[in-house]
């Protein structure tokens, strides 16, 4: 049976049927090793599992901050596939990334990403990095998306 | 006379670089000429982002960028470890294509206690950015 993918509950059905597959067929976030842990109308959690290699303080073994910017943007165009009334792709315009505090070593991080308006051209989302809750953030994320007008390419059957 | 008489400060830049597990599995090297750097991300099908239209990973791009921006930082001030990063922006100008990417950043202003710095990252043409950065950097005082 093939989803309709415009009809958002059942999008968000086949995302939460998907959730591993959504990072596993993007290599970066797949070289990364995150993974979609949740998804709700409008908003989508992941956690990014702590690895030597993705280290950017050598000294501390604090996690490079382009780790949780990846985790963040990604999660982020995710939420807006996650509320849109039709299946549309997203694109990055820009994103702002705040640090309030080192990740510790050894530690997974948990991204949540909230996509809380969007107009006819445009998503507007905003994301948090933590351990355990959101009273204790790593990161702050603000993002705008531009949303891409279907191409006749964009066939709905090819991609459920 | 080579890059490192003209500046000192190389040579730690690329050691930063060669110890930093994330900066290793991006991929990045760094060209320097003095106080300039040009950071190189030689393609690789790892940085890919979308399949279908084969675009580097915003993530991976921002990632260069930043580091692009802390080198920089590290290569005219004489701290002792790399600046910690505040906060950053990114602004995705184009799609990045599955090639090599260059990126340049330029410090704006060093503060005593922070550094505002910008950075652009290109393709063919550096006068067609791919995404552009603008960043705050901790130097001292901390």
């Amino acid at each position: 049976m093939s989803a309709d993918l415009s009809d958002l509950e059942q999008r968000l059905t086949l995302m939460r049927e998907n959730m591993k597959m959504m990072t596993k067929a993007v290599p970066w976030a797949r070289d990364l090793g995150f993974e979609v842990t949740r998804i709700e109308k409008g908003r989508v959690w992941g956690s990014q599992p702590w690895d030597e290699t993705l280290v950017g303080d050598p000294d501390t073994g604090v996690i490079h901050g382009g780790v949780i910017t990846t985790l963040l943007d990604n999660l982020c165009g995710m939420s807006c596939s996650a509320i849109l009334p039709d299946f549309r792709f997203v694109a990055t315009l820009d994103l702002r990334i705040d640090y309030m505090r080192p990740a510790d070593k050894g530690r997974a991080i948990i991204g949540e990403a909230e996509c809380y308006h969007t107009t006819r051209t445009v998503c507007f989302t905003r994301a948090w990095a933590y351990h355990e809750t959101r009273d204790k953030v790593i990161a702050t994320a603000a993002g705008a998306f531009a949303i891409n007008q279907p191409r006749p390419a964009d066939k709905l059957e090819s991609l459920a | 006379m080579t890059p490192y008489e003209a500046n000192p400060r190389a040579a730690e830049v690329e050691a930063f670089l060669a110890r930093t597990p994330f900066a290793q599995k991006l991929g990045m090297r760094c060209d320097i000429r003095g106080d300039e750097m040009t950071a190189v991300l030689p393609f690789s099908k790892k940085l890919i982002g979308n399949f279908t239209i084969k675009a580097l990973h915003g993530g991976a791009i921002s990632s260069f960028l930043e580091l692009t921006a802390m080198a920089q930082v590290f290569l005219v001030t004489d701290l002792a470890r790399p600046p910690r990063p505040i906060n950053l922006t990114i602004d995705y100008l184009r799609q990045g294509h599955a090639k090599d990417l260059y990126a340049r950043a330029y410090i704006t202003k060093m503060g005593r206690r922070m550094a505002s710095v910008r950075a652009e990252a290109w393709q063919e043409e550096k006068s067609k950015p791919v995404t552009a950065l603008m960043a705050h950097f901790m130097v001292g005082g901390d």
